[in-house]
């Protein structure tokens, strides 16, 4: 796999590692990133990975951007051989009350944007993904635990990749025009990608469900985030959990008086035992809360 | 020491010169989107040039001081107005106790930077007091002004006269403007005549220009070329994998529209972007009203590296001017 470095503007560095989303793509996005944040090159200013690019913002006063540059290829170079293919990371439950009655309310108001305005965007998902009904597809969405492979558009959202064969993730386009409303912490789908909407606003995924997790805090309420705001961190590994209303008021009180407290438990990712057999590792992922 | 917010005006934020080292995690930079005209400010009425003023966009506030105050409008051309008489912009003002200040409409420009001796007094957030609304963040409960609020300035210990600023550090307002890019990222995916088309057409700035995106319009949807889609990119030629977006970058979703990311950015999403806006060029696109003409025009590198080292020498130029001698 080749790299694509584009210069953009006179502060930005931009390189794309695959055209496609792969999860190799996404692991080489997160060996450069990390070794060029262990580095703490002067003139460095934002390290971006994402799905299956990354992006740097430096200070051209301070680092030659084509020194930059020199330096990325290099780190690549270097890591190829000896490609982190483990990673130290988390899992992470998100409860996730399915079809639940906001986001429901809101794709009413917008069915005008959507490909199949008499059906829920539950229903069309289901549908088009070959699920016999919304339960199927609810249980299909939930069952394998999800890489947060990018956080960002707005502060703190993660993008989510299913840990499935290709031939077995859940695809789905995004609206045709984007909604003007989304409540916070809907758990939306667009393209391959899962996210939750960590703010009330804008958005064309499709909505599946809603979190009583808070997984963004600029009042600094939430004991389960830190200073930095922000609860999800690309490498995150998430484990969707079905809930019903009685259980979504109990975990939404919890989480207003800032007493929400999140199962996590420690976890070493490893790659290619992931590659061997994705189903199989998928499985034992959620074992880890056993 | 404090003023009441009697009208907020159309969009009316506290911002400085905004926070970095949080756009990995979504959260852009914020701050003064004309930071020429924020430190011009700044520095008329005796602060530092980042200090937290009220960026004001097309139609200004009505604000009345509990004491009297130093202060400053620099940007957009509204005159200011104290209890009715029109005021000097762009030079530094005494505005009385119990004075109240108001706004003419916008002549020429979008953003007017209004600073007060000592700044404006919010908690840092993140390295800074920039409003980040799309975010919660920053700023006033993390939104723009409304009537009712009242904001607390820090001490105010200036002792120096009141100055005016020099022509030198105004913004232009041109008919037309040309803005700098440096094409690049997913270029690629425009056609040949789709890319000649961006850099020929003259654009307009369209009603949805924000702090967020700018958006222009132009004659005809410009041409990508066809594809089969990358797995999880989306269906449209226009989609890629979502990726990070750049401060500055252009997008154009589905070839119609070109949208210019500014200092309230989303971080990253699935639209190829195919250029960005030199650093240079950036304080420009705050001034543009809506139906503003505007032109791209294609630098490379080294010709935006250049330009960025002309501003920063503007920038040295200006603290110099109003360095206490």
């Amino acid at each position: 796999m080749s790299a694509r470095y584009s210069f953009a503007g006179d502060e930005f560095l931009f390189v794309e590692l695959s055209e496609e989303m792969k999860l190799e793509a996404f692991f080489r996005s997160i060996s450069i990133t990390d070794r060029l944040r262990r580095e703490a090159i002067d003139g460095v200013i934002e390290i971006c990975p994402a799905n299956a690019s990354y992006q740097v913002r430096y200070d051209p006063d301070r680092i030659d951007g084509n020194q930059l540059k020199a330096l990325l290829e290099r780190f690549d170079t270097e890591l190829a051989g000896n490609r982190q293919r483990t990673l130290h990371t988390r899992v992470i439950e998100v409860p996730v009350f399915y079809d639940d009655p906001w986001t429901r309310e809101t794709l009413m108001r917008f069915r005008d944007r959507h490909q199949q305005p008499d059906a829920t965007d539950l229903e069309y998902a289901a549908r088009i993904n070959g699920y016999d009904d919304t339960a199927a597809f609810i249980e299909a969405h939930s069952a394998t635990p999800w890489f947060v492979s990018m956080v960002g558009f707005v502060a703190g959202l993660p993008f989510m990749y299913q840990m499935a064969p290709r031939e077995r993730q859940i695809q789905v386009p995004k609206y045709l025009r984007p909604r003007t409303d989304t409540p916070r912490q809907t758990v939306g789908y667009g393209g391959c990608f899962s996210c939750i909407y960590s703010v009330r606003g804008a958005g064309g995924y499709q909505m599946f469900g809603i979190t009583p997790m808070p997984i963004y805090d600029p009042a600094g309420a939430q004991p389960h985030i830190d200073a930095s705001m922000i609860y999800f961190r690309p490498g995150d590994v998430v484990k969707f959990t079905p809930i019903d209303d009685a259980r979504y008021e109990v975990l939404d009180a919890q989480a207003a008086r800032g007493e929400f407290v999140p199962r996590v438990m420690p976890y070493v990712f490893d790659l290619d035992g992931y590659e061997r057999d994705p189903i199989g590792y998928a499985a034992r992922v959620k074992e880890v809360f056993a | 020491m404090s003023i009441e917010v009697l009208k907020p005006g159309l969009h009316t934020s506290i911002q400085d010169l905004g926070r970095v080292g949080h756009y990995h995690l979504g959260i852009p930079p914020s701050g003064a989107m004309d930071q020429m005209s924020l430190r011009a400010a700044n520095l008329l009425v005796g602060n530092t040039p980042g200090a937290a003023a009220l960026e004001c966009a097309l139609m200004g506030p009505e604000l009345r001081f509990t004491e009297a105050c130093r202060v400053a409008a620099c940007g957009a051309e509204m005159v200011p107005k104290l209890d009715g008489e029109r005021q000097p912009l762009n030079e530094a003002f005494i505005a009385p106790k119990g004075s109240v200040l108001s706004f003419d409409f916008v002549r020429a420009g979008a953003r007017l930077y209004l600073a007060f001796g000592g700044g404006i007094d919010v908690p840092e957030r993140l390295g800074s007091r920039s409003t980040y609304a799309l975010g919660g963040l920053g700023g006033l409960d993390g939104r723009a002004l409304r009537a009712g609020d009242r904001l607390a300035l820090l001490p105010c210990s200036s002792r120096i006269p009141l100055r005016r600023l020099p022509e030198q550090w105004r913004p232009r307002f041109d008919a037309e403007h040309v803005l700098r890019v440096v094409p690049g990222l997913y270029e690629h995916r425009l056609s040949p005549a789709g890319r000649e088309r961006f850099y020929a057409e003259t654009w307009r700035v369209a009603s949805e220009a924000d702090r967020i995106g700018y958006r222009f319009k132009g004659d005809q949807p410009l041409e990508f070329v066809p594809r089969e889609p990358p797995f999880g990119a989306g269906s449209d030629p226009s989609n890629i994998v979502d990726a990070c977006y750049p401060i500055g970058s252009i997008q154009i979703p589905g070839g119609t529209e070109p949208i210019i990311l500014h200092r309230d950015a989303v971080s990253g999403g699935g639209y190829a972007t195919i250029a960005t806006v030199i650093s240079a060029d950036m304080d420009l696109i705050g001034q543009l009203q809506p139906h503003r003409k505007v032109r791209f025009e294609a630098v490379d590198l080294p010709t935006a590296l250049e330009a960025r080292g002309e501003y920063r020498k503007r920038i040295a130029a200006l603290e110099r001017h109003f360095a206490p001698d």
